[in-house]
């Protein structure tokens, strides 16, 4: 009945799968895209968080730190690009952003 | 220890439902909410594992800064979202299989593996006991001194995505009147008055 390592590895593991799936199910919205890949980079914290609990190796923890820091600084820009983008277009579908192509 | 189990199934179970809604909500805002919400929850399984300096920044970063951008975003764009769902009926089964596909196969690494021939109390950089050293002072003791480098890299990240942003979405329009300080404090009496020699009787022109 005890809590191991396995159980919060399950949990990231349909966490991180949840991710992918929102990116499929809301391929044209941008915005439900980046918040699916936020799902997927908790849940890879929540891999490096267990393994550094279960191993007793805080390298874990703070490599955690910093993929929250390249998250935050990731959602910013994009959330920038796309009010730039909404500003040009007036849409945010991810088929008109292939115009981008040039 | 029953009280773990309980608040650790708890945790698991409202993050996963939460991140679910996440991907199939109808309205956008409902999606950021739900994502404050499994951020919350994640928050208090790293404090299950132990790693409270991270859950509070989690709960900082995440709910404070990255959801409320997510939703200063979705309110401000005009967008018809229920347009945007149109097609999603049709991804969905392609979706839902690589999605169990990814699941299956991360199940099946995750059912046959074990910790066997890892020394578990060791690695490069041992955690101290938790009764002598609190979680955030023993990360801090790593952080600045053997992965210092790493931290000033974050910091140039964190530097270079903000001038990024503010160099995006700054924009100039034209017509605008707007105080100009610098030029207001430049002025000199020369500039601003002009003495002008009146003649008898002809007025000033």
């Amino acid at each position: 009945m005890s809590i191991g390592l396995g159980h919060y590895l399950a949990v990231a593991a349909v966490l991180f799968t949840l991710g992918i799936f929102g990116i499929f199910l809301n391929r044209r919205n941008v915005i439900v895209i980046l918040m699916s890949i936020e799902l997927m980079l908790l849940a890879v914290n929540i891999n490096l968080v267990a393994f550094s609990a279960y191993l007793g190796d805080l390298g874990g923890q703070a490599f955690a730190m910093f993929i929250l820091t390249v998250a935050a600084a990731e959602a910013a820009i994009g959330l920038a690009i796309l009010v730039v983008y909404f500003r040009n277009r007036g849409s945010i579908a991810v088929e008109d952003v292939s115009m981008m192509k040039g | 220890m029953i009280v773990a189990t309980l608040c650790f199934y708890l945790f698991a179970g409202v993050a996963i439902v939460s991140g679910l809604m996440v991907v199939t909500a109808r309205n956008p805002v409902h999606a950021v909410l739900f994502l404050i919400l499994t951020f919350f929850n994640a928050a208090g399984l790293f404090v299950l594992l132990g790693a409270e300096f991270l859950a509070m920044a989690l709960v900082v970063v995440y709910v404070g800064a990255v959801a409320v951008l997510f939703l200063f975003v979705v309110m401000m764009l005009d967008v018809n979202f229920q347009e945007l769902r149109a097609g999603a009926a049709r991804y969905m089964s392609v979706g839902a299989l690589v999605g169990l596909a990814l699941l299956a196969e991360l199940a099946l690494v995750l059912g046959g593996m074990t910790l066997g021939g890892v020394e578990v109390s060791g690695g490069a950089l041992p955690t101290p006991p938790a009764d002598q050293v609190h979680n955030t002072r023993a990360l801090g003791q790593i952080i600045y001194t053997d992965l210092f480098v790493l931290f000033q890299i974050a910091g140039l990240i964190l530097l270079v995505a903000m001038i990024g942003a503010i160099v995006l979405t700054l924009r100039s329009r034209p017509g605008v009147r707007k105080q100009k300080i610098a030029d207001q404090l430049a002025r000199t009496p020369e500039q601003a008055v002009e003495v002008v020699k009146v003649p008898l009787g002809g007025g000033a022109q």
